[in-house]
Protein backbone atom coordinates (compact mmCIF):
# COMPACT_ATOMS: atom_id res chain seq x y z
CA UNK A 1 0.00 0.00 0.00
CA UNK A 2 1.10 3.51 -0.64
CA UNK A 3 0.88 6.48 1.63
CA UNK A 4 -0.60 8.97 2.30
CA UNK A 5 -3.97 7.46 2.83
CA UNK A 6 -7.13 9.42 2.55
CA UNK A 7 -9.38 7.60 4.91
CA UNK A 8 -12.33 9.93 4.87
CA UNK A 9 -14.10 11.37 1.92
CA UNK A 10 -15.23 14.72 3.27
CA UNK A 11 -18.49 15.81 1.74
CA UNK A 12 -20.75 18.68 2.64
CA UNK A 13 -23.21 16.13 3.89
CA UNK A 14 -20.73 14.41 6.23
CA UNK A 15 -19.35 17.70 7.59
CA UNK A 16 -22.79 19.16 8.25
CA UNK A 17 -23.80 15.91 9.93
CA UNK A 18 -20.82 16.14 12.29
CA UNK A 19 -21.79 19.70 13.19
CA UNK A 20 -25.36 18.63 13.90
CA UNK A 21 -23.97 15.83 16.07
CA UNK A 22 -21.83 18.34 17.97
CA UNK A 23 -24.94 20.34 18.83
CA UNK A 24 -26.63 17.40 20.56
CA UNK A 25 -25.04 17.80 24.03
CA UNK A 26 -26.12 21.44 24.12
CA UNK A 27 -29.65 20.49 23.10
CA UNK A 28 -29.76 17.85 25.84
CA UNK A 29 -28.68 20.39 28.47
CA UNK A 30 -31.18 22.86 27.04
CA UNK A 31 -34.02 20.36 27.46
CA UNK A 32 -32.93 19.66 31.05
CA UNK A 33 -33.08 23.31 32.04
CA UNK A 34 -35.83 24.75 29.87
CA UNK A 35 -38.11 21.85 29.03
CA UNK A 36 -38.92 20.20 25.70
CA UNK A 37 -40.08 23.39 23.94
CA UNK A 38 -36.70 23.59 22.20
CA UNK A 39 -37.29 20.18 20.60
CA UNK A 40 -40.57 21.49 19.19
CA UNK A 41 -38.95 24.59 17.73
CA UNK A 42 -36.05 22.55 16.28
CA UNK A 43 -38.57 20.22 14.64
CA UNK A 44 -40.63 23.10 13.28
CA UNK A 45 -37.51 24.82 11.98
CA UNK A 46 -36.23 21.61 10.35
CA UNK A 47 -39.50 20.90 8.56
CA UNK A 48 -39.75 24.52 7.37
CA UNK A 49 -36.13 24.54 6.24
CA UNK A 50 -36.44 21.33 4.22
CA UNK A 51 -39.73 22.43 2.64
CA UNK A 52 -38.37 25.88 1.76
CA UNK A 53 -35.12 24.39 0.45
CA UNK A 54 -37.06 22.00 -1.80
CA UNK A 55 -39.36 24.75 -3.06
CA UNK A 56 -36.46 27.13 -3.79
CA UNK A 57 -34.43 24.41 -5.53
CA UNK A 58 -37.43 23.62 -7.69
CA UNK A 59 -37.93 27.28 -8.55
CA UNK A 60 -34.24 27.58 -9.42
CA UNK A 61 -34.38 24.32 -11.41
CA UNK A 62 -31.59 22.71 -9.43
CA UNK A 63 -31.46 19.00 -8.57
CA UNK A 64 -33.50 18.63 -5.41
CA UNK A 65 -32.38 15.35 -3.88
CA UNK A 66 -28.59 15.96 -3.56
CA UNK A 67 -28.96 19.49 -2.20
CA UNK A 68 -31.81 18.58 0.11
CA UNK A 69 -29.85 15.74 1.70
CA UNK A 70 -26.66 17.74 2.26
CA UNK A 71 -27.82 18.67 5.80
CA UNK A 72 -26.96 22.36 5.31
CA UNK A 73 -30.58 23.50 5.53
CA UNK A 74 -31.01 21.40 8.67
CA UNK A 75 -27.98 23.03 10.27
CA UNK A 76 -29.33 26.50 9.52
CA UNK A 77 -32.65 25.48 11.06
CA UNK A 78 -31.04 24.10 14.22
CA UNK A 79 -28.79 27.12 14.73
CA UNK A 80 -31.72 29.49 14.31
CA UNK A 81 -33.93 27.48 16.67
CA UNK A 82 -31.16 27.50 19.28
CA UNK A 83 -30.79 31.29 18.95
CA UNK A 84 -34.39 32.30 19.57
CA UNK A 85 -36.74 31.79 22.54
CA UNK A 86 -38.23 28.28 22.33
CA UNK A 87 -41.45 29.18 24.14
CA UNK A 88 -42.89 31.33 21.39
CA UNK A 89 -45.81 31.11 18.97
CA UNK A 90 -45.07 28.49 16.32
CA UNK A 91 -44.98 31.01 13.48
CA UNK A 92 -41.98 32.82 14.94
CA UNK A 93 -39.46 30.11 14.14
CA UNK A 94 -41.26 29.28 10.88
CA UNK A 95 -41.03 32.86 9.59
CA UNK A 96 -37.37 33.10 10.62
CA UNK A 97 -36.40 29.84 8.92
CA UNK A 98 -38.41 30.67 5.81
CA UNK A 99 -36.55 33.96 5.50
CA UNK A 100 -33.16 32.43 6.28
CA UNK A 101 -33.43 29.74 3.61
CA UNK A 102 -35.27 31.60 0.86
CA UNK A 103 -33.93 35.15 0.98
CA UNK A 104 -30.51 34.94 2.61
CA UNK A 105 -29.49 31.61 1.08
CA UNK A 106 -31.20 30.94 -2.25
CA UNK A 107 -31.73 34.47 -3.53
CA UNK A 108 -27.95 34.89 -3.22
CA UNK A 109 -27.30 31.71 -5.18
CA UNK A 110 -27.65 28.87 -2.71
CA UNK A 111 -25.11 27.02 -0.59
CA UNK A 112 -21.63 28.45 -1.06
CA UNK A 113 -22.75 31.78 -2.54
CA UNK A 114 -24.47 33.43 0.42
CA UNK A 115 -22.47 36.34 1.88
CA UNK A 116 -24.39 36.31 5.18
CA UNK A 117 -24.89 33.52 7.68
CA UNK A 118 -28.50 32.44 6.96
CA UNK A 119 -29.32 31.56 10.57
CA UNK A 120 -28.15 34.98 11.74
CA UNK A 121 -30.20 36.72 9.04
CA UNK A 122 -33.21 34.78 10.29
CA UNK A 123 -32.44 35.94 13.83
CA UNK A 124 -31.97 39.56 12.73
CA UNK A 125 -35.28 39.55 10.85
CA UNK A 126 -37.09 38.20 13.90
CA UNK A 127 -35.52 40.52 16.46
CA UNK A 128 -36.29 43.54 14.28
CA UNK A 129 -39.82 42.47 13.37
CA UNK A 130 -41.07 40.80 16.55
CA UNK A 131 -39.15 42.31 19.47
CA UNK A 132 -41.83 41.37 22.02
CA UNK A 133 -41.97 37.65 21.20
CA UNK A 134 -38.18 37.54 21.02
CA UNK A 135 -37.73 38.60 24.64
CA UNK A 136 -39.84 35.92 26.35
CA UNK A 137 -37.28 33.36 27.47
CA UNK A 138 -38.35 30.43 29.63
CA UNK A 139 -37.24 30.61 33.24
CA UNK A 140 -34.69 27.80 33.69
CA UNK A 141 -35.38 24.74 35.84
CA UNK A 142 -34.24 25.07 39.44
CA UNK A 143 -35.26 28.63 40.16
CA UNK A 144 -38.35 27.49 42.03
CA UNK A 145 -40.75 29.27 39.73
CA UNK A 146 -43.82 28.08 37.93
CA UNK A 147 -42.78 25.52 35.32
CA UNK A 148 -44.93 24.42 32.42
CA UNK A 149 -45.44 20.74 31.66
CA UNK A 150 -44.79 19.29 28.19
CA UNK A 151 -48.43 19.60 27.15
CA UNK A 152 -48.70 23.11 28.53
CA UNK A 153 -45.64 24.21 26.57
CA UNK A 154 -47.07 22.62 23.41
CA UNK A 155 -50.43 24.26 23.94
CA UNK A 156 -48.80 27.67 24.27
CA UNK A 157 -46.65 27.21 21.16
CA UNK A 158 -49.48 26.07 18.89
CA UNK A 159 -52.60 27.64 20.38
CA UNK A 160 -51.22 30.55 22.37
CA UNK A 161 -52.98 29.35 25.53
CA UNK A 162 -51.43 29.29 28.99
CA UNK A 163 -52.84 27.24 31.88
CA UNK A 164 -55.33 29.04 34.11
CA UNK A 165 -53.66 31.39 36.57
CA UNK A 166 -50.35 31.53 34.70
CA UNK A 167 -49.21 34.61 32.86
CA UNK A 168 -46.45 34.78 30.31
CA UNK A 169 -44.41 36.89 32.70
CA UNK A 170 -44.63 34.17 35.35
CA UNK A 171 -43.10 31.47 33.18
CA UNK A 172 -40.61 33.59 31.27
CA UNK A 173 -37.93 36.06 32.28
CA UNK A 174 -35.51 38.56 30.83
CA UNK A 175 -32.19 37.01 29.83
CA UNK A 176 -29.27 37.35 32.25
CA UNK A 177 -27.70 39.85 29.84
CA UNK A 178 -30.88 41.92 29.73
CA UNK A 179 -31.34 41.80 33.49
CA UNK A 180 -27.77 42.96 33.95
CA UNK A 181 -28.34 45.90 31.62
CA UNK A 182 -31.60 46.91 33.32
CA UNK A 183 -30.20 46.63 36.84
CA UNK A 184 -27.09 48.61 35.91
CA UNK A 185 -29.38 51.24 34.50
CA UNK A 186 -31.20 51.36 37.84
CA UNK A 187 -27.90 52.17 39.53
CA UNK A 188 -27.00 48.80 41.10
CA UNK A 189 -23.42 47.56 41.19
CA UNK A 190 -22.33 44.47 39.28
CA UNK A 191 -21.46 42.54 42.45
CA UNK A 192 -24.98 43.06 43.87
CA UNK A 193 -26.69 42.13 40.61
CA UNK A 194 -24.75 38.88 40.27
CA UNK A 195 -26.09 37.86 43.68
CA UNK A 196 -29.57 37.53 42.17
CA UNK A 197 -30.87 33.95 41.90
CA UNK A 198 -30.94 33.97 38.09
CA UNK A 199 -27.14 34.04 38.03
CA UNK A 200 -25.08 30.90 38.48
CA UNK A 201 -21.34 30.37 38.87
CA UNK A 202 -20.12 31.73 35.54
CA UNK A 203 -23.06 33.62 34.07
CA UNK A 204 -26.81 33.04 33.93
CA UNK A 205 -28.16 29.98 35.72
CA UNK A 206 -28.88 27.32 33.09
CA UNK A 207 -27.47 29.34 30.22
CA UNK A 208 -23.91 28.81 31.47
CA UNK A 209 -24.36 25.03 31.31
CA UNK A 210 -25.70 25.23 27.76
CA UNK A 211 -22.65 27.34 26.90
CA UNK A 212 -20.36 24.70 28.40
CA UNK A 213 -22.11 22.08 26.28
CA UNK A 214 -21.40 24.21 23.21
CA UNK A 215 -17.72 24.22 24.20
CA UNK A 216 -17.88 20.43 24.41
CA UNK A 217 -19.43 20.29 20.92
CA UNK A 218 -16.79 22.72 19.67
CA UNK A 219 -14.04 20.52 21.09
CA UNK A 220 -15.52 17.59 19.18
CA UNK A 221 -15.49 19.62 15.96
CA UNK A 222 -11.89 20.69 16.59
CA UNK A 223 -10.81 17.13 17.31
CA UNK A 224 -12.42 15.95 14.09
CA UNK A 225 -10.90 18.83 12.13
CA UNK A 226 -14.28 20.09 10.99
CA UNK A 227 -13.28 23.56 12.21
CA UNK A 228 -9.87 25.06 12.95
CA UNK A 229 -8.92 26.76 16.18
CA UNK A 230 -8.30 30.20 14.65
CA UNK A 231 -11.84 31.55 14.53
CA UNK A 232 -13.04 30.48 18.02
CA UNK A 233 -9.76 31.54 19.63
CA UNK A 234 -9.64 34.96 17.98
CA UNK A 235 -13.30 35.59 18.75
CA UNK A 236 -13.11 34.57 22.39
CA UNK A 237 -9.81 36.39 22.89
CA UNK A 238 -11.16 39.62 21.41
CA UNK A 239 -14.31 39.38 23.53
CA UNK A 240 -12.21 38.60 26.62
CA UNK A 241 -9.73 41.43 26.07
CA UNK A 242 -12.39 44.05 25.29
CA UNK A 243 -14.51 43.00 28.26
CA UNK A 244 -11.35 42.74 30.42
CA UNK A 245 -10.27 46.30 29.71
CA UNK A 246 -13.67 47.69 30.68
CA UNK A 247 -13.90 45.38 33.70
CA UNK A 248 -10.49 46.40 35.02
CA UNK A 249 -11.27 50.07 34.54
CA UNK A 250 -14.60 49.95 36.38
CA UNK A 251 -15.59 46.60 37.92
CA UNK A 252 -18.75 48.06 39.44
CA UNK A 253 -20.23 48.84 36.04
CA UNK A 254 -18.65 46.33 33.68
CA UNK A 255 -19.05 42.63 34.32
CA UNK A 256 -16.14 40.20 34.07
CA UNK A 257 -15.01 38.80 30.72
CA UNK A 258 -15.84 35.25 31.83
CA UNK A 259 -19.47 36.31 32.28
CA UNK A 260 -19.49 37.52 28.69
CA UNK A 261 -17.97 34.26 27.51
CA UNK A 262 -20.72 32.16 29.02
CA UNK A 263 -23.65 34.53 28.41
CA UNK A 264 -26.02 34.63 25.52
CA UNK A 265 -24.85 33.00 22.31
CA UNK A 266 -21.10 33.70 22.68
CA UNK A 267 -20.05 30.04 22.69
CA UNK A 268 -22.60 29.10 20.03
CA UNK A 269 -21.20 31.92 17.93
CA UNK A 270 -17.56 31.04 18.53
CA UNK A 271 -17.81 27.37 17.59
CA UNK A 272 -20.84 27.02 15.35
CA UNK A 273 -21.76 30.33 13.73
CA UNK A 274 -18.52 32.15 12.92
CA UNK A 275 -17.01 28.89 11.72
CA UNK A 276 -19.45 28.60 8.82
CA UNK A 277 -16.99 28.00 5.96
CA UNK A 278 -19.11 29.89 3.42
CA UNK A 279 -19.35 33.20 5.26
CA UNK A 280 -15.90 33.34 6.93
CA UNK A 281 -12.56 34.26 5.32
CA UNK A 282 -10.33 31.60 3.79
CA UNK A 283 -6.93 32.99 4.75
CA UNK A 284 -5.47 32.45 8.22
CA UNK A 285 -4.76 36.14 8.79
CA UNK A 286 -8.23 36.92 7.50
CA UNK A 287 -9.77 34.51 9.99
CA UNK A 288 -8.06 36.33 12.87
CA UNK A 289 -9.25 39.74 11.67
CA UNK A 290 -12.79 38.48 11.03
CA UNK A 291 -13.27 36.70 14.34
CA UNK A 292 -11.54 39.36 16.42
CA UNK A 293 -13.73 42.01 14.80
CA UNK A 294 -16.81 39.96 15.60
CA UNK A 295 -15.72 39.54 19.23
CA UNK A 296 -15.08 43.26 19.65
CA UNK A 297 -18.39 44.21 18.00
CA UNK A 298 -20.29 41.66 20.07
CA UNK A 299 -19.09 43.36 23.24
CA UNK A 300 -19.88 46.84 21.96
CA UNK A 301 -23.40 45.87 20.82
CA UNK A 302 -24.09 43.95 24.04
CA UNK A 303 -22.98 46.67 26.40
CA UNK A 304 -23.80 49.87 24.53
CA UNK A 305 -26.50 48.73 22.10
CA UNK A 306 -30.20 48.19 22.52
CA UNK A 307 -30.42 44.52 21.50
CA UNK A 308 -30.42 41.54 23.87
CA UNK A 309 -27.28 40.01 22.36
CA UNK A 310 -24.66 41.16 19.89
CA UNK A 311 -23.59 37.92 18.21
CA UNK A 312 -25.97 38.09 15.25
CA UNK A 313 -25.31 41.69 14.26
CA UNK A 314 -21.57 41.39 14.90
CA UNK A 315 -21.44 38.29 12.70
CA UNK A 316 -23.45 39.92 9.92
CA UNK A 317 -21.34 43.09 10.01
CA UNK A 318 -18.15 41.04 9.74
CA UNK A 319 -19.69 38.74 7.09
CA UNK A 320 -20.01 41.66 4.70
CA UNK A 321 -16.33 42.51 5.28
CA UNK A 322 -15.17 39.02 4.30
CA UNK A 323 -14.52 39.68 0.58
CA UNK A 324 -12.47 42.76 1.54
CA UNK A 325 -10.58 40.88 4.27
CA UNK A 326 -9.83 38.03 1.88
CA UNK A 327 -8.62 40.43 -0.79
CA UNK A 328 -6.19 42.19 1.57
CA UNK A 329 -4.87 39.10 3.32
CA UNK A 330 -4.26 36.97 0.26
CA UNK A 331 -0.79 35.45 0.68
CA UNK A 332 1.67 35.85 -2.23
CA UNK A 333 1.87 32.95 -4.63
CA UNK A 334 4.61 30.48 -3.68
CA UNK A 335 7.92 31.57 -5.15
CA UNK A 336 6.86 35.16 -5.56
CA UNK A 337 8.43 37.76 -3.31
CA UNK A 338 6.39 39.72 -0.83
CA UNK A 339 4.62 42.83 -2.08
CA UNK A 340 7.04 45.48 -0.74
CA UNK A 341 10.19 43.87 -2.12
CA UNK A 342 8.50 43.35 -5.44
CA UNK A 343 7.77 47.03 -5.73
CA UNK A 344 11.37 48.11 -5.27
CA UNK A 345 12.50 45.46 -7.75
CA UNK A 346 10.11 46.61 -10.42
CA UNK A 347 11.04 50.21 -9.62
CA UNK A 348 14.64 49.41 -10.41
CA UNK A 349 13.63 47.84 -13.65
CA UNK A 350 11.74 50.97 -14.59
CA UNK A 351 14.81 53.08 -13.84
CA UNK A 352 16.84 51.11 -16.29
CA UNK B 1 -45.65 64.36 -33.92
CA UNK B 2 -47.65 61.36 -34.89
CA UNK B 3 -49.90 59.36 -32.62
CA UNK B 4 -47.48 56.44 -32.72
CA UNK B 5 -44.71 58.55 -31.24
CA UNK B 6 -46.89 59.58 -28.31
CA UNK B 7 -47.77 55.95 -27.81
CA UNK B 8 -44.06 55.10 -27.74
CA UNK B 9 -43.43 57.82 -25.16
CA UNK B 10 -46.19 56.45 -22.96
CA UNK B 11 -45.01 52.86 -23.40
CA UNK B 12 -41.45 53.88 -22.52
CA UNK B 13 -42.49 55.76 -19.42
CA UNK B 14 -44.94 53.25 -18.06
CA UNK B 15 -43.19 49.99 -18.90
CA UNK B 16 -40.11 49.71 -21.10
CA UNK B 17 -38.00 52.43 -19.45
CA UNK B 18 -39.86 52.45 -16.14
CA UNK B 19 -37.98 54.68 -13.72
CA UNK B 20 -38.65 52.46 -10.73
CA UNK B 21 -37.80 48.97 -11.95
CA UNK B 22 -35.72 49.54 -15.12
CA UNK B 23 -33.79 52.81 -14.86
CA UNK B 24 -33.59 52.54 -11.06
CA UNK B 25 -33.60 56.31 -10.71
CA UNK B 26 -35.15 58.24 -7.84
CA UNK B 27 -34.55 55.43 -5.35
CA UNK B 28 -34.47 57.67 -2.29
CA UNK B 29 -38.17 58.65 -2.25
CA UNK B 30 -39.11 55.27 -3.67
CA UNK B 31 -37.65 53.47 -0.69
CA UNK B 32 -38.47 56.08 1.94
CA UNK B 33 -42.18 56.68 1.38
CA UNK B 34 -43.35 53.36 -0.04
CA UNK B 35 -44.40 52.01 3.36
CA UNK B 36 -48.10 52.45 2.53
CA UNK B 37 -50.13 52.81 -0.64
CA UNK B 38 -51.43 56.27 0.24
CA UNK B 39 -47.99 57.73 0.98
CA UNK B 40 -46.47 56.08 -2.07
CA UNK B 41 -49.14 57.17 -4.55
CA UNK B 42 -49.30 60.70 -3.17
CA UNK B 43 -45.59 61.29 -3.57
CA UNK B 44 -45.62 59.51 -6.92
CA UNK B 45 -48.38 61.78 -8.24
CA UNK B 46 -46.66 64.89 -6.88
CA UNK B 47 -43.49 63.83 -8.70
CA UNK B 48 -45.46 63.14 -11.89
CA UNK B 49 -47.04 66.60 -11.79
CA UNK B 50 -43.64 68.22 -11.28
CA UNK B 51 -42.14 66.20 -14.12
CA UNK B 52 -44.92 67.06 -16.56
CA UNK B 53 -44.81 70.78 -15.66
CA UNK B 54 -41.02 70.98 -15.76
CA UNK B 55 -40.93 69.21 -19.11
CA UNK B 56 -43.47 71.66 -20.49
CA UNK B 57 -41.72 74.73 -19.08
CA UNK B 58 -38.14 73.84 -19.96
CA UNK B 59 -38.80 72.62 -23.49
CA UNK B 60 -39.76 76.09 -24.88
CA UNK B 61 -36.60 77.74 -23.52
CA UNK B 62 -34.25 74.91 -24.46
CA UNK B 63 -32.74 76.86 -27.37
CA UNK B 64 -32.11 80.01 -25.32
CA UNK B 65 -30.34 78.49 -22.32
CA UNK B 66 -26.54 78.55 -22.69
CA UNK B 67 -25.28 74.99 -22.61
CA UNK B 68 -22.71 75.65 -19.87
CA UNK B 69 -25.22 76.79 -17.25
CA UNK B 70 -28.21 74.68 -18.25
CA UNK B 71 -28.16 72.50 -15.13
CA UNK B 72 -28.55 75.40 -12.61
CA UNK B 73 -31.23 76.94 -14.83
CA UNK B 74 -33.14 73.65 -15.03
CA UNK B 75 -32.84 73.05 -11.29
CA UNK B 76 -34.08 76.55 -10.54
CA UNK B 77 -37.18 76.01 -12.66
CA UNK B 78 -37.81 72.58 -11.13
CA UNK B 79 -37.41 74.07 -7.65
CA UNK B 80 -40.01 76.74 -8.42
CA UNK B 81 -42.48 74.11 -9.62
CA UNK B 82 -41.85 71.90 -6.59
CA UNK B 83 -42.46 74.87 -4.31
CA UNK B 84 -45.80 75.43 -6.05
CA UNK B 85 -46.79 71.77 -5.58
CA UNK B 86 -45.64 71.94 -1.98
CA UNK B 87 -47.81 75.00 -1.23
CA UNK B 88 -50.82 73.46 -2.97
CA UNK B 89 -50.48 70.35 -0.81
CA UNK B 90 -49.94 72.49 2.27
CA UNK B 91 -53.18 74.33 1.51
CA UNK B 92 -55.50 71.52 0.46
CA UNK B 93 -54.02 68.28 1.90
CA UNK B 94 -52.40 69.47 5.09
CA UNK B 95 -52.28 66.15 6.98
CA UNK B 96 -50.76 64.39 3.98
CA UNK B 97 -48.31 67.25 3.64
CA UNK B 98 -47.20 66.63 7.23
CA UNK B 99 -46.85 62.87 6.67
CA UNK B 100 -44.71 63.22 3.53
CA UNK B 101 -42.69 66.00 5.14
CA UNK B 102 -39.20 66.51 3.76
CA UNK B 103 -39.79 64.23 0.77
CA UNK B 104 -41.94 66.81 -1.04
CA UNK B 105 -39.20 69.50 -1.25
CA UNK B 106 -36.73 66.71 -1.99
CA UNK B 107 -38.47 66.09 -5.34
CA UNK B 108 -36.16 68.87 -6.58
CA UNK B 109 -33.14 66.69 -6.01
CA UNK B 110 -34.78 63.56 -7.38
CA UNK B 111 -32.45 62.62 -10.20
CA UNK B 112 -35.26 61.25 -12.34
CA UNK B 113 -36.68 64.75 -12.84
CA UNK B 114 -33.42 66.22 -14.07
CA UNK B 115 -32.63 63.05 -16.02
CA UNK B 116 -35.78 63.35 -18.14
CA UNK B 117 -35.17 67.08 -18.69
CA UNK B 118 -31.65 66.33 -19.91
CA UNK B 119 -32.59 63.27 -21.93
CA UNK B 120 -35.88 64.41 -23.40
CA UNK B 121 -37.32 67.86 -22.66
CA UNK B 122 -34.05 69.60 -23.58
CA UNK B 123 -34.29 68.14 -27.09
CA UNK B 124 -38.00 67.96 -27.88
CA UNK B 125 -41.02 70.27 -28.38
CA UNK B 126 -43.38 71.21 -25.57
CA UNK B 127 -46.18 68.67 -25.88
CA UNK B 128 -44.02 65.53 -26.21
CA UNK B 129 -41.86 66.81 -23.33
CA UNK B 130 -44.90 67.20 -21.09
CA UNK B 131 -46.27 63.79 -22.08
CA UNK B 132 -42.87 62.19 -21.42
CA UNK B 133 -42.63 63.77 -17.97
CA UNK B 134 -46.14 62.64 -17.12
CA UNK B 135 -45.61 59.10 -18.43
CA UNK B 136 -42.35 58.70 -16.54
CA UNK B 137 -43.96 60.07 -13.39
CA UNK B 138 -46.94 57.77 -13.71
CA UNK B 139 -44.62 54.82 -14.29
CA UNK B 140 -42.88 55.69 -11.03
CA UNK B 141 -46.24 56.08 -9.31
CA UNK B 142 -47.34 52.64 -10.47
CA UNK B 143 -44.19 51.01 -9.04
CA UNK B 144 -44.58 52.99 -5.82
CA UNK B 145 -48.22 51.91 -5.55
CA UNK B 146 -47.40 48.21 -5.95
CA UNK B 147 -44.42 48.40 -3.59
CA UNK B 148 -46.46 50.42 -1.07
CA UNK B 149 -49.27 47.87 -1.29
CA UNK B 150 -46.90 44.93 -0.76
CA UNK B 151 -45.20 46.56 2.22
CA UNK B 152 -48.48 47.68 3.77
CA UNK B 153 -50.14 44.27 3.51
CA UNK B 154 -47.12 42.37 4.82
CA UNK B 155 -46.20 44.97 7.41
CA UNK B 156 -49.56 46.03 8.82
CA UNK B 157 -52.10 43.69 7.23
CA UNK B 158 -54.08 46.61 5.83
CA UNK B 159 -54.52 48.37 2.51
CA UNK B 160 -55.23 52.08 1.88
CA UNK B 161 -54.65 53.05 5.51
CA UNK B 162 -54.54 56.82 5.87
CA UNK B 163 -56.62 57.49 2.76
CA UNK B 164 -58.48 60.15 4.73
CA UNK B 165 -55.24 62.17 4.76
CA UNK B 166 -55.56 62.62 1.01
CA UNK B 167 -59.29 62.55 0.41
CA UNK B 168 -60.76 63.91 3.62
CA UNK B 169 -63.02 62.46 6.32
CA UNK B 170 -65.26 60.48 3.98
CA UNK B 171 -62.41 58.08 3.15
CA UNK B 172 -61.87 57.07 6.75
CA UNK B 173 -63.91 53.89 6.39
CA UNK B 174 -62.23 52.81 3.17
CA UNK B 175 -59.32 51.05 4.86
CA UNK B 176 -59.29 47.39 3.88
CA UNK B 177 -58.10 44.98 6.57
CA UNK B 178 -56.51 42.23 4.50
CA UNK B 179 -55.34 40.09 7.40
CA UNK B 180 -57.48 40.47 10.52
CA UNK B 181 -55.88 40.21 13.97
CA UNK B 182 -52.39 40.65 12.50
CA UNK B 183 -49.28 41.00 14.64
CA UNK B 184 -47.48 43.17 12.11
CA UNK B 185 -44.22 42.32 10.36
CA UNK B 186 -42.04 45.29 11.11
CA UNK B 187 -39.31 44.35 8.63
CA UNK B 188 -41.57 45.15 5.67
CA UNK B 189 -42.19 48.67 6.99
CA UNK B 190 -38.51 49.33 7.73
CA UNK B 191 -36.01 50.18 4.94
CA UNK B 192 -34.88 46.56 4.38
CA UNK B 193 -38.46 45.73 3.39
CA UNK B 194 -38.29 48.40 0.68
CA UNK B 195 -35.08 46.96 -0.76
CA UNK B 196 -36.33 43.38 -0.69
CA UNK B 197 -39.70 44.41 -2.17
CA UNK B 198 -38.06 46.43 -4.95
CA UNK B 199 -35.75 43.50 -5.71
CA UNK B 200 -38.74 41.21 -6.12
CA UNK B 201 -40.50 43.74 -8.38
CA UNK B 202 -37.40 44.06 -10.59
CA UNK B 203 -37.19 40.28 -10.81
CA UNK B 204 -40.87 40.14 -11.76
CA UNK B 205 -40.41 42.80 -14.47
CA UNK B 206 -37.38 41.01 -15.92
CA UNK B 207 -39.28 37.74 -15.94
CA UNK B 208 -42.22 39.24 -17.84
CA UNK B 209 -39.90 40.99 -20.32
CA UNK B 210 -37.91 37.84 -21.00
CA UNK B 211 -41.07 35.82 -21.47
CA UNK B 212 -42.43 38.41 -23.90
CA UNK B 213 -39.16 38.30 -25.85
CA UNK B 214 -39.32 34.53 -26.07
CA UNK B 215 -42.85 34.67 -27.37
CA UNK B 216 -41.93 37.35 -29.90
CA UNK B 217 -39.13 35.14 -31.21
CA UNK B 218 -41.71 32.49 -31.91
CA UNK B 219 -40.38 30.14 -29.27
CA UNK B 220 -42.38 27.26 -27.99
CA UNK B 221 -45.43 28.98 -26.56
CA UNK B 222 -46.64 25.89 -24.76
CA UNK B 223 -43.78 25.94 -22.25
CA UNK B 224 -45.02 26.57 -18.75
CA UNK B 225 -44.22 30.06 -17.39
CA UNK B 226 -41.87 28.81 -14.67
CA UNK B 227 -39.97 26.71 -17.16
CA UNK B 228 -39.55 29.53 -19.66
CA UNK B 229 -38.41 32.10 -17.13
CA UNK B 230 -35.86 29.92 -15.47
CA UNK B 231 -34.30 28.56 -18.63
CA UNK B 232 -33.78 32.07 -19.89
CA UNK B 233 -32.52 33.13 -16.48
CA UNK B 234 -29.84 30.50 -16.44
CA UNK B 235 -28.82 31.14 -20.00
CA UNK B 236 -28.28 34.80 -19.24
Amino acid sequence: MFSPFITQASSVRAIMFQVLLALLPAIAVYVWYYGPAILVSITLASITALATEAAMLRLRRRPIAPFLSDNSALLTAWLLALSIPPLAPWWLVVVGTLFAISVSKHLYGGLGSNPFNPAMIGYAVLIISFPVQMTHWITPHGLGQLELSVMEQLRYIFAGQLPAGATLDAVTMATPLDTLKTQLHLGHAVSDILGMPIYGHLAGHGGEMVALAYVLGGAYLLANRIITWHLPLAFLAALFITAGIFHLADPAHYVSPVFHWFSGAAMLGAFFILTDPVTSPTTIRGKFIFAAGAGFLTYIIRVFGGFPDGIAFATLLMNICVPLIDAYTQPPVFGKKAEGKNDSASGKKDMQ
Amino acid sequence: MSMQEYKDILHNGLWKQNTGVVQLLGMCPLLAVSNSVVNAVSLGLATAVVMALSGASISPIRNYVPNEIRIPVYILIIAVLVTVVQYVMNAYMYSLYIVLGIFIPLIVTNCIVLARIEAFAGKNPVLPAAVDGLAMGLGLTAVLAVLGGMREIVGHGTLFAGLDLALGEMAKGWVITVIPDYHGFLLAILPPGAFIGLGLLIAGKNYLTLRAERKAKGGNATIAPVDGGCTVGHGG
